[in-house]
């Protein structure tokens, strides 16, 4: 045993001293040079990274939300373009029937303006006739009357003829 | 689940049974030849003196330069090649020679350590005579034996190949991570791109798979600690799989290595702690009379814990490679170049097998590391 560690620190020491030295130096350096940028640029890469996808998400969502909202105010509009295309239509035919009506009712009251008038015109004008017919008969028969009264005779055939006719019928 | 698939493909299932067929007549052949061979008793006699000499005579042949009559010992071998060493092998007898610092009782002391000639040769200092033996420097006196009194006043600060490797990891981490940050620091905010992709996920498996479950809300702050941590053992643990330099250094199969990020871990861990963490320790919810035994048991848990992260983590990695030497080593214990093949498929298997150790003895010695962390800043006392 004690051969063993004879000379141990004699011929050792200067292996754990340098090596010992050399691995502190190498932690020292690669501490400052390397780990401390390589871990700091990984950190922040991970950081952008997760910023990145979390802004991402973000914008999934805000595209999902104006999305809807677009769709919403497509439907929105749908149906008011079809409310007012309903009115109208409601309005037209509402409009036509009206002017259906009002063309109707109008129409009638014309016919019956005319009918009223051509009754009256008839009546007036079948009343001149009837006027101008006796006016003429009277005439005739104030012309005959006074052609007849000229001739005794004459007069007398005349009744007489009239009689006949009278007869007759 | 199904293997049955596998052997479906002929070439496979071929491949398979001469694999086999290789290895029974590999192991075959040596034991005919030692029958053949067992006139020549030589080799066996001389294979323990030689063992034994060797650890008695300083400054022995390097085993790899033995000529081919001389025994192979497979252990020395390996664990030549798992220790440290004052030089940097690269080739046959071509070595790096590293820095060698001592400090003496007389003054410090710097010399290159290809001075020992692969520790054939002593060296003549300022102060005293050294000499390597086993890879270690002591003072040799004048006939060239071992100065046990003077030795014991000598530190040995050397530039080791083990601290050679860690410095080089360390210029491999720096330059990796810096220009890892500075790609961030171009790309702000945008998608990784090139190595930071490669090393973005690991530090974030680092963050959320090892600091934010075991530590909680606390994690940023040890979040360093654990990435160079991580880091360190994974591209040592990786580097020591490569056999060839400016590979093959056992940096984290060294046990004072694992001493060093465990004792920082220790350091850690209680520098760190909050009232409860202490409060645990010294007050426990237990009747008052188990104190003697509770309180020692809980300061031994403190010790404890880190100590088994610095067992664990050399223990795993010498293991792996000690398989890999020892499949090698096969080849010359057989003395049979037949035998590579075999060799180099188990040793490839184990690389691959290797390969996932060296990212989970990292990713254990992390989390264990995060677990300690977080029990020491817990906010809730249990």
């Amino acid at each position: 045993m004690e051969q063993l560690f004879e000379g141990l620190l004699n011929h050792h020491i200067g292996f754990v001293v340098w090596s010992g030295l050399a691995f502190l130096i190498l932690l020292l350096l690669l501490k400052k040079l390397a780990w401390k940028p390589i871990l700091g640029a990984i950190h922040e890469r991970e950081l952008s990274i997760e910023t990145a996808l979390a802004s991402a998400e973000n914008a999934k969502a805000e595209m999902a939300r104006l999305t809807s909202q677009n769709e919403a105010l497509l439907n929105q509009a749908r149906a008011e373009r079809d409310l007012i295309l309903k009115e109208a239509k409601e309005l037209k035919d509402k409009i036509v029937a009206e002017a259906k009506n009002s063309a109707e009712v109008e129409g009638a009251k014309m016919i019956e303006k005319a009918r009223v008038e051509i009754e009256s015109q008839k009546a007036a004008a079948l009343a001149d006739v009837k006027n101008q017919v006796s006016t003429l008969s009277i005439e005739i028969a104030e012309k005959i009357l006074r052609r007849q009264f000229e001739d005794q005779s004459k007069q007398e055939a005349l009744v007489s003829d009239l009689l006949k006719e009278v007869k007759l019928n | 689940m199904s293997l049955a698939h596998i052997l479906d493909s002929k070439k496979i299932r071929f491949s398979a049974v001469f694999a086999l067929f290789l290895i029974f007549s590999y192991l075959q052949a040596p034991a005919q030849a030692t029958h053949e061979n067992a006139p020549h008793q030589l080799e066996d006699t001389t294979f323990t003196n030689q063992v034994e000499s060797d650890a008695h005579v300083p400054g022995t042949e390097h085993p790899e330069g033995e000529g081919e009559h001389e025994p192979f010992d497979a252990t020395t071998v390996i664990m030549e090649h798992i220790a440290d060493s004052h030089s940097w092998h690269l080739w046959g007898h071509t070595s790096i020679g590293l820095p060698v610092i001592l400090y003496t009782d007389k003054g410090v002391e710097t010399f290159s350590s290809s001075q020992f000639h692969h520790g054939e040769q002593p060296y003549q200092g300022k102060y005293y005579t050294y000499g390597l033996v086993e890879d270690k420097i002591y003072v040799l006196d004048a006939n060239g034996q071992i100065d046990k009194v003077a030795s014991a006043n000598i530190y040995d600060f050397s530039i080791t190949k083990n601290i050679a490797a860690i410095f080089l990891s360390i210029a491999l981490l720096l330059i990796i991570f810096t220009s890892v940050a500075s790609a961030y620091k171009k790309r702000v905010g945008k998608a990784p791109k090139g190595l930071q992709s490669f090393i973005e996920p690991i530090i974030l498996f680092v963050r959320d798979e090892i600091a934010r479950p075991n530590i909680g809300n606390h994690y940023a702050k040890f979040m360093p600690l654990l990435l160079t941590l991580f880091f360190f053992i994974w591209i040592n643990n990786l580097l020591g799989l490569i056999p060839i330099f400016p590979g093959g250094a056992n940096v984290t199969g060294n046990i004072f290595m694992t001493f060093v990020l465990s004792f920082i871990v220790l350091l850690a861990v209680n520098l760190n702690a909050n009232k409860y963490y202490w409060k645990h320790i010294f007050t426990p919810d237990v009747p008052w009379w188990l104190y003697p035994i509770m309180i020692p048991v809980e300061l031994i848990g403190v010790i404890s814990r880190p100590f088994a992260l610095m067992i664990r983590l050399y223990a795993n990695i010498s293991a792996g490679h000690i398989i890999v030497l020892s499949l090698i080593a096969l080849i010359f214990i057989f003395k049979s170049i037949a035998l590579a093949p075999v060799s180099v498929a188990f040793v490839l298997f184990m690389d691959v097998l290797e390969l996932l150790v060296a990212f989970l003895q990292a990713f254990i010695f992390t989390m264990l590391t995060a677990l300690f962390i977080g029990t020491a800043v817990d906010e809730h006392h249990h």
